[in-house]
């Protein structure tokens, strides 16, 4: 059974968040919102699987800061 | 010119059953001459059991309504003798593109699944389906089968007796009562029999309204469907461009709910919009418009002891998927073969309980369906709004954005998983075929397996010898046997997969009954027990 990876994963974290966030540079609010949204649709594509994605939306779900 | 929908095909005629004193008591009758109205009377005329069909009306419906026809649609009406007419009047089309705002985000091929002797659907105006139902009925007549279509005959009343329904129908020349074994409720989304009977039309999931336009083209124009989401000319909302045949093509725009439907109908409001859509210099002529209104629902039953209703009375969803009509003509090949059964004495009342069962599932998923189209084409709050856009956009870029592009999903036919009626599945087999599975049509021996499957239930034996025809619990089984050269590769990738042989028990609707990797005659005979309700008898 395929599982998510929640532990550290990525190569170069720091790199990554600035990258992330420089990406949003210059963005109106309605911009930025696109651009996540697009993001989003890219990486759960590189993703396919539908029980991984599940997973990964229920995480995101678990984490609020409400729950 | 009278156009087809203006003329009377079936006028009011004076019947015996009017004249004749007390109530007249009939087997079954159907109420409604629509689409499925008139199907379901052929499917059981076809098995000479005598049907009577009550229409208000005279004429075919008005305007191109319903046009696009799924290929489980064409092989059901192959069924009942008209899927050849269909095909050669309908427009087959394969290509289509897609319109985001004021721009093309991508065209498509559709590269339909070979294999099939039909095609996955065709668009053609529901006037030309009922005139070829009724034509039909027509060539029933001649050949002496039981079946009346009562023109300018309206019901104005219904009482549920015990066995019965009591009728009143208002005719030009008054009042008669009829008395119905079964009555059949095809009598649309506006459903009066379901009014007179005091049941609801429940859960209305979403409501919406469209501008429906016929026009002619003056000049060569594509056949493609073209889909736009928020268009200049239709902001907020959706617009669809289709081929029709006789060069008629159909426009459909979304209008949302809160409009001034009559407003919206005048000629100097709809040909401005039309010219936007279609470009400037592009010449037309409008041949009819209407505006449809519809609630996504459906009746929490469809079934009251012995009033059964069928089509847009039972459910109703929105245009996209053209899940209408094409549902209607599934409730009408699940129930044909189950009332032909009971009233010949061959099953126990209790078999109509499945059609609850089967057809509620896949009105279930049509709603489904149709939901999630339409809240991907109209988003509700924001977010979804955002996400939407996101798809859109990048489907202009890259192809695995296109399959989330919801404009509808094309009605497929349901699969009854978990119905009463299946029986044991074998290991190994195609999840396609599994029971409760509709028919996959493949070539065999130069013509088609639908073809060769007929009224009956059937055997199917692959690599596996079963008789031609035989006689099981008092019913006619017929067998068709294939092996060595003659199970090609459609039919083999779609009934047998890795396994060497199979038999498959097949519905009279065609539907996988059940499946063995051998020959197993008391196997065999209790699975069509089940598949004829009688596990349910005490
Ligand atoms: C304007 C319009 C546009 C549509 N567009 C689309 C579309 O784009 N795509 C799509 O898939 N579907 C569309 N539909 C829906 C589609 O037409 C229906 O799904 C289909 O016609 C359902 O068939 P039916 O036989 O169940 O009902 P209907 O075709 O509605 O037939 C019901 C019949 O019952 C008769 N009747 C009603 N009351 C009585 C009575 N008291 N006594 C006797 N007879 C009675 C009526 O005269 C009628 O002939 C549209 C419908 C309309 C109205």
């Amino acid at each position: 059974m395929a599982d998510i990876v929640t532990t550290a994963n990525l190569q170069e974290p720091d790199a990554f968040y600035a990258d992330l966030v420089a990406a949003h540079d210059g963005l109106s609010k309605d911009e930025s919102d696109a651009y996540n949204a697009r993001l989003i649709l890219l990486m759960a594509n590189q993703i396919g699987d539908h029980v991984i994605l599940k997973k990964l939306l229920q995480e995101a779900q678990r984490t609020s800061r409400k729950a | 010119m009278t156009k087809l929908f203006e003329a009377p095909l079936y006028p009011y005629k004076r019947c015996a059953d009017q004249g004749a004193g007390k109530p007249v008591r009939h087997p079954v009758i159907v109420i409604g001459a629509g689409p499925v109205g008139l199907a379901m009377a052929i499917d059981l005329a076809q098995a000479d059991i005598p049907v009577v069909v009550l229409d208000d009306n005279e004429k075919v419906s008005t305007g191109s309504r319903a046009i696009c026809f799924s290929k489980r649609t064409l092989e059901i009406l192959d069924r009942l003798g008209c899927g050849d007419e269909m095909v050669r009047k309908g427009v087959v089309w394969n290509a289509g593109r897609v319109f985001f705002g004021d721009r093309q985000v991508y065209d498509f091929n559709l590269l339909p699944e070979e294999g099939h002797k039909r095609p996955a659907f065709i668009n053609l105006q529901q006037y030309y389906c009922e005139l070829y139902l009724v034509e039909r009925i027509r060539a029933l007549q001649v050949a002496g089968k039981p079946v009346e279509l009562r023109g300018g005959n309206k019901v104005v009343g219904l009482e549920r007796r015990d066995d019965h329904t009591a009728l009143t129908v208002r005719t030009m020349e008054g009042d008669y009562d009829l008395e119905a074994d079964w009555l059949i409720a095809c009598d649309g989304a506006g459903s009066p029999a379901r009014r007179m009977l005091g049941l609801e039309f429940q859960g209305r999931v979403f409501e919406d309204n469209f501008l429906i336009a016929d026009v002619i083209m003056k000049a060569d124009f594509p056949t493609e469907r073209w889909f736009w989401f928020d268009p200049p000319f239709n902001r907020d909302q959706s617009a669809l461009l289709h081929k029709q045949p006789d060069g008629v093509w159909r426009i459909d725009l979304q209008l949302g709910w809160h409009i001034d439907k009559e407003e919206e109908k005048k000629p100097e409001n709809v040909i401005p919009r039309l010219k936007q859509m279609l470009g400037e210099g592009v010449d037309f002529d409008l041949e009819w418009v209407s505006v449809y209104s519809f609630q996504c629902c459906r009746m929490e039953k469809f079934r009251h002891g012995r009033v059964i209703f069928a089509g847009d009375s039972a459910h109703q969803v929105s245009p996209f998927g053209a899940r209408g009509a094409n549902s209607g003509f599934q409730d009408v090949d699940n129930l044909g073969w189950k009332l032909k059964l009971i009233l010949s004495g061959k099953a126990p009342e209790t078999l109509i309980e499945s059609y609850d069962f089967e057809r509620e599932r896949a009105a279930d998923e049509n709603i489904l369906q149709s939901t999630r189209s339409t809240d991907f084409i109209t988003p509700k709050s924001e977010i979804s709004r955002i996400f939407r856009d996101a798809v859109l956009d990048l489907s202009e870029h890259h192809a695995f954005a296109r399959p989330m592009v919801n404009s509808g999903r094309l009605s497929v036919p349901a699969t009854y998983d978990g119905s009463p009626l299946n029986g044991p599945d074998a290991s190994g087999l195609p999840a396609r075929t599994r029971p409760g599975s509709p028919p996959v049509d493949a070539p065999i021996n130069g013509t088609w397996l639908l073809d060769a499957m007929g009224h009956d239930f059937m055997l199917l034996g692959l690599g596996i010898e079963v008789p031609p025809l035989t006689e099981l619990l008092g019913l006619p089984v017929k067998g068709i046997t294939l092996s060595g050269e003659e199970i090609g590769p459609d039919l083999r990738t779609r009934y047998l997969g890795e396994a060497g042989e199979a038999v498959y028990l097949i519905r009279p609707d065609q539907h996988v009954a059940a499946r063995w990797r051998k020959l197993d005659w008391t196997e065999i005979t209790g699975a069509l027990s089940v598949a004829l309700g009688r596990e349910g008898e005490i």
